[in-house]
């Protein structure tokens, strides 16, 4: 179907041509501060920092994709029972007032356990009932919907930061600039994402971890205990989400649906690197992220999310199997 | 506590102008979800497009009122269209991840300000259905017996939503009886069997998508309607999941299941709703615990836990067949 591969990134290409005539022909120009090379490293710096963040939360997801091929709908509210639970610890009254780092570490154990917890009291009784792949994903639904209005009746609509590292001034880089906090929550998510590939590829359990999500009967077959390697995923994958909320509640701000928005650029983060390969998952959000930012040079901020759409759609039209991913002949 | 308050309320929306829209989108979303077996996420997408198709059409370029529901219709294909192409081809996940991001991105897009000169933006449009209600055949007043009263405008969105209900139902039952309709269940099934037999599976779930589609942008356009006015808050995520829970309890992959489970869901749903707000005024529950302002996020959270309960334990819901039921989507 060649005219497909035309017509549709033709079409979007007018989409994102039309917004860039209209707001020239309305006359409404862009603020001229620095120059915009400038902008556009500001924006870049912006983007890898967005990026490192998303991909900490979308490596779980896809590692869970990977491992029982289903996709967790509710991820995004695990992301932000990790940031709102930080923020209990840290800032709430009826909290104990922690110093952020203690509550992001607590956070983050109790994103473990949560992961855990769904893992061992819904998604393996559901497959010990057999129940269909895609009733299941409309369970993760159901689920996302409790979670977040759970999270809604406890934290409340204001969004809020963090007790610490609120308010700081930039460092300069060049004509660009950007503050230590997230200089440093962008290392530290570099770290994490390294310390991800680390343990995917040297030791035990992420060995058990690649064998299961390549071929789940044989890695049965060979002796791996495969329920153990799909609770772990959960609980590793809830403890990312949980840190990755807690680094977006840090640089941006805590809201009570900022896992659900957070959700759309996971998924095109992990498509356009190949669903269910935890490196796509990775060098996907990284585009994603840059994307996002960049996007704000020419458009209006509040589309910045959408952008992430255009890339999926275009992504699943020339290559489906994402960046990473194998192809794979369906029908 | 005030029983025939609560008895009304709940009997009002049951039967009410919400109870025929929610029917109506479910209906499409039973095209896709319960017959065809494709993981539709995205309806309130569909039911955005057509809502806004028609406001915009006559609230912002002063159009009449018949080409705005064509305008909201085309926007719905042209929607399904794009959803479709790139999806369809590929494995069930991929559809349901590209229409819950469509569905948001496509209102995150009418709300930007940008868009604004011709959405309204945030504030969105009113006042575009004057022509529906100067067709109205009924006198100003209340109507009603017993506890259930309606306006005259209600009613008369209510003639018009449950006749649609009843004429998109009856299409529907013609057309999942005709061979197409046979093909359509048959890729549910066994999409791979269907291939064999030389169907074009990839056109038949596209026809399906939008079908399916255009009957979601019907039932936006009757929710413009009703309000008179369209905002793109309105449109998010959960409406689709409250689709999804009536859909699933009324019984996927039955023409009556939108229909018993939208009564069932809205009765239940304000049943609780006005019950838990007497409760509080009442202080049989303390305030404390949980207030007014917040009743509105505890029946979505409970309206969560109903659908996980059903899909675990009866995915057929009350009218359904359990052995059509278990998809796999593989």
């Amino acid at each position: 179907m060649r005219y497909q591969r035309i017509f549709v990134p033709a079409l979007a290409l007018v989409l994102v041509m039309l917004p860039a005539i209209s707001t020239r022909a309305q006359g409404e120009e862009v603020p001229r501060g620095p120059t915009f090379a400038a902008r556009a490293l500001q924006a870049l710096i912006d983007g890898v920092q967005f990026g490192v963040i998303i991909a900490i939360t979308s490596v779980g997801l896809s590692l869970i994709f990977g491992t029982i091929h289903l996709i967790n709908f509710a991820h995004g509210e695990f992301v932000t029972i990790g940031a709102t639970f930080a923020f209990f610890l840290n800032v709430s009254a009826a909290g104990p007032g922690w110093h952020l780092i203690p509550a992001a570490l607590a956070a983050v154990v109790f994103g473990a356990l949560l992961g855990g917890a769904v893992e061992r009291g819904i998604w393996r009784p559901l497959r010990a009932r057999g129940t269909g792949l895609i009733n299941m994903f409309i369970v993760t639904i159901g689920l996302s919907l409790l979670l977040r209005h759970v999270v809604l009746v406890l934290y409340g609509t204001r969004p809020a930061s963090y007790a610490q590292y609120d308010i700081q001034s930039t460092i300069g880089l060049g004509p660009a600039g950007i503050t230590p906090r997230d200089l440093t929550v962008t290392l530290l998510s570099v770290l994490v994402l390294l310390g991800i590939a680390v343990l995917l590829q040297k030791t035990r359990i992420g060995t058990a971890v690649r064998a299961v999500a390549a071929n789940r009967d044989l890695a049965e077959a060979s002796g791996i205990d495969v329920q153990r390697v799909v609770l772990f995923v959960w609980m590793l994958a809830g403890a990312l989400a949980a840190l990755g909320g807690v680094f977006f509640g840090l640089v941006e701000i805590v809201t009570w649906d900022m896992g659900f928005k957070l959700l759309l650029l996971m998924f095109a983060g992990i498509i356009l690197g190949g669903l269910g390969s935890a490196y796509g998952a990775m060098v996907g959000s990284l585009v994603i992220g840059v994307v996002a930012q960049m996007s704000t040079l020419w458009f209006p901020v509040d589309l910045q999310y959408a952008w992430a759409l255009l890339v999926l759609i275009l992504v699943l039209l020339v290559r489906p199997q994402g960046i990473l991913g194998r192809a794979e002949r369906v029908g | 506590m005030d029983f025939s308050a609560i008895v009304s309320d709940a009997l009002r929306s049951g039967i009410g102008p919400i109870a025929a829209v929610y029917a109506l989108a479910a209906m499409g979303l039973n095209l896709h979800f319960g017959y065809t077996g494709l993981l539709n996420f995205g309806q309130v997408g569909f039911m955005l497009v057509g809502g806004y198709g028609l406001a915009i059409t006559v609230a912002t370029y002063d159009g009449p009122m018949w080409l705005g529901v064509l305008g909201g219709i085309a926007c719905a294909i042209v929607l399904a269209l794009l959803l479709g192409l790139p999806t369809l081809r590929l494995r069930a996940d991929y559809l349901a991840i590209t229409t819950i991001a469509a569905g948001e991105t496509l209102r995150l897009f009418y709300r930007s300000s940008w868009a604004e000169p011709v959405t309204g933006g945030v504030f969105g449009l009113q006042r575009f259905a004057n022509d529906f209600y100067a067709l109205n055949p009924i006198d100003p007043g209340t109507y009603g017996v017993w506890l259930v009263r309606f306006s005259s405008r209600d009613i008369w969105v209510m003639i018009v939503g449950w006749a649609l209900v009843v004429v998109v139902g009856s299409l529907l039952a013609l057309l999942i009886h005709s061979p197409w309709g046979r093909v359509i269940r048959s890729i549910r099934e066994d999409e791979v069997a269907a291939r064999s037999l030389g169907k074009n599976v990839y056109a038949y779930k596209m026809q399906s998508l939008v079908l399916g589609g255009v009957i979601g942008a019907v039932a936006g356009m009757l929710q413009a309607i009703q309000v008179q006015s369209v905002n793109p808050d309105n449109y998010d995520p959960g409406v689709t999941f409250f689709l999804y829970t009536l859909l699933v309890l009324g019984g996927a992959g039955r023409i009556l299941g939108p229909v018993v489970g939208a009564i069932l869901f809205w009765f239940v749903l304000s049943f609780l709703d006005s019950a838990l707000r007497q409760a509080i005024d009442a202080e049989y529950v303390s305030p404390d615990l949980i207030s007014t302002s917040e009743v509105g996020a505890v029946r979505f959270a409970l309206v969560g836990v109903a659908l996980i309960l059903l899909v675990a334990f009866r995915p057929q819901g009350i009218l359904g067949s359990r052995k059509e039921m278990l998809l796999s989507g593989r």
